[in-house]
């Protein structure tokens, strides 16, 4: 490459400020590492890293203090936005943001997460669903799908004895203090950008003081699916995104007012 | 100036005094005048009183605002005491400060709801899993519900750990005069390891996850130090007639109180009898038993338990004398009388 052309080059999307480069301990083809730099890119987009606190949850998303370059809370299993309530109600000038699986937001934390929603908490929760608990070595999540097959459900997940996937995004919508809820993925070029602007809604609101903002992305988990990097983005879309529709389930525009 | 004040109202009012502004709690019997004169007065003040889903999520709520560098304060009773253990166990990992106050009802289980000593285990013993203690303070009048609760914040601030307040249902529901004058409070150092947002400096952690080559048992060494200074220069008691007695009644909270007055009428029996009264009941004053135990006979303890507390005078006075034991596990109308404490004296005195 010739010194004239070198000079025309030019990084078009550099490394988000807030994201600590650093090797990412991720399987490789995991869905952590690309949710870890849309949330990274929102706080830098508004421009709020040194505002922003992070509560991390158990799971693999345990780390994402050593990623993001905010301070960050390890919060008990599930109990992360109960935690994020007590942060934001003693700093409602900063920005409180959650970071937290689907073993650890729709099972154990299920109860934490409805009443933070419902009561409509100004903070931030990126829910990263990859059907399966990832860290523990694959168990069946709440949000497994029927027939997938998992440590725990080696035969498949049955109705009759699991229940159902549950689909934590609509659930939260049907709430009054939800501002703003929506599902994205990660899988394509196309739902990632998509995915981006859904995050930076998501801090949004909060920065806006509008309310609760949520978002769920759907994740790939190549190691405890048993499948290639490639083949769980296949099922991302195949399987996944079929069960869990992508969009907005609900943007107020505006805060409630009394 | 005197008040007549409620026990569970003293805790309310000091809390505030000590600077407390969040308190995140939820039902339960017998401590809902603490919750109850927090939701009414914190609004005037500033503070934030939150009702939470559940004592699980209470606490958490304390974990967020304690990890935010300010003072928060939960309530509850045991089966709440209960559910708040698996995050006592991540804040005293984290070295995050924070109030309990356990307002000791009967178990196991649902139990009732009349004064107990029930708890003593889970409060001494650390609760919840892992390698870790918390101080407990053991009130036994209202002044000290009052006065206690400054402490309780002290320590767990100086220590960067929780700390429990340890009292029960008839500590918390009975009015006697109370002077709320503001007992002197430390000097502590600032929270330099408080979660604000990272403007001007690096960014922050608190955590309790330590998976590094020889990183955890790092951890829990650096955390026994601490427990060991706490053994140190927190260890309190109270002695009444201790100095000539052949026997020692030991007993703490509501029992201790009764007991009080049953010493009083044994000594006026002509019987040598004194009162130990354990302050802190982790850690636990076990050097000035062990000391005891060498001019007096005989002890007796004295518990509104099966036997609980009897374990730490075990471990203190070892074979050298005789302990007795009288347990009055909870029930309705089941407080002893102190004529009753007295007798027991009366029997086993040496």
């Amino acid at each position: 490459m010739s010194q004239e052309k070198h000079r025309e080059m030019r990084l078009i999307n550099p490394r988000p400020r807030t994201l600590i480069d650093r090797p990412s301990h991720f399987c490789p083809g995991c869905h952590h590492g690309i949710i870890h730099r849309l949330t990274a890119e929102a706080i830098d987009y508004f421009n709020v890293r040194e505002k922003a606190i992070g509560v991390a949850s158990v799971g693999c998303s345990v780390f994402l203090y050593d990623f993001m370059a905010t301070d960050v809370l390890e919060a008990p299993h599930g109990r992360a936005s109960a935690a994020a309530t007590g942060m934001k109600r003693v700093q409602p000038e900063k920005i409180i943001y959650t970071y937290q699986g689907d073993g650890d937001l729709a099972a154990i934390g299920t109860s934490e997460i409805i009443h933070t929603a419902n009561r409509g908490e100004p903070i931030t929760v990126v829910f990263v669903n990859n059907t399966n608990y990832g860290m523990t070595g694959g168990q069946m999540a709440p949000t497994t799908l029927l027939g997938q097959k998992t440590t725990t459900t080696p035969y498949g997940r049955d109705f009759k004895r699991d229940g159902y996937p549950i689909r934590m995004t609509e659930l939260l919508a049907t709430l009054e203090g939800v501002a703003f809820c929506a599902r994205g993925a990660v899988n394509t070029p196309a739902n990632v950008k998509k995915t981006r602007a859904l995050i930076r809604r998501a801090f949004e609101v909060q920065i806006k003081d509008i309310g609760f903002g949520f978002v769920e992305v759907l994740s790939a988990c190549p190691t405890d699916w048993g499948l290639k990097p490639i083949d769980a983005v296949k099922r991302v879309e195949e399987e996944l995104i079929p069960y869990y529709p992508l969009g907005i389930y609900k943007d107020k525009k505006e805060a409630d007012h009394f | 100036m005197k008040r007549l004040t409620k026990g569970n109202d003293a805790i309310a009012m000091a809390a505030i005094e000590a600077g407390c502004r969040y308190y995140y709690g939820y039902p339960i019997t017998p401590q809902n005048d603490i919750p109850e004169y927090l939701a009414r007065e914190f609004p005037k003040i500033g503070g934030v009183f939150l009702q939470a889903e559940s004592e699980v999520a209470a606490i958490n709520m304390v974990l967020g605002s304690a990890a935010s560098g300010k003072r928060a304060m939960i309530s509850s009773s045991g089966p709440g005491i209960s559910l708040m253990q698996e995050c006592l166990s991540y804040m005293s990992g984290s070295e995050i400060p924070c109030v309990v106050v356990n307002i000791e009802r009967s178990g196991p289980g649902l139990g009732g709801i009349s004064p107990s000593q029930g708890d003593y285990f889970q409060a001494t013993r650390g609760g919840g899993h892992g390698d870790y203690r918390t101080p407990v303070l053991a009130p036994y009048s209202v002044q000290e519900m009052y006065d206690f609760t400054f402490l309780a914040f002290d320590i767990s601030d100086e220590y960067r750990n929780p700390v429990l307040i340890l009292a029960d249902g008839m500590l918390g529901q009975m009015k006697e005069p109370l002077d709320t004058r503001k007992p002197p409070m430390r000097e502590l150092p600032p929270k330099t390891w408080a979660l604000t947002g990272c403007e001007g400096r690096n960014p922050r952690l608190l955590k309790s996850l330590y998976l590094g080559v020889r990183e955890l048992d790092k951890h829990c060494w650096d955390l026994h130090a601490k427990y060991e200074r706490v053994k140190q220069r927190e260890t309190r008691w109270q002695e009444v007639g201790t100095e000539d007695a052949d026997l020692v009644v030991v007993a703490f909270g509501t029992a201790a109180r009764i007991a009080r007055t049953s010493v009083a009428d044994a000594r006026k029996m002509g019987l040598k009898v004194g009162l130990f009264r354990p302050v802190t009941l982790w850690p636990y004053p076990e050097q000035r038993l062990e000391e005891l135990a060498k001019k007096t006979k005989a002890f007796l303890v004295v518990e509104l338990n099966t036997g609980q507390m009897i374990e730490d005078v075990k471990i203190s006075v070892g074979k050298q004398k005789p302990i007795e034991f009288y347990g009055r596990p909870p029930g309705a109308e089941a407080l002893p009388m102190p004529i009753e404490i007295l007798d027991q004296i009366r029997e086993v005195y040496p």
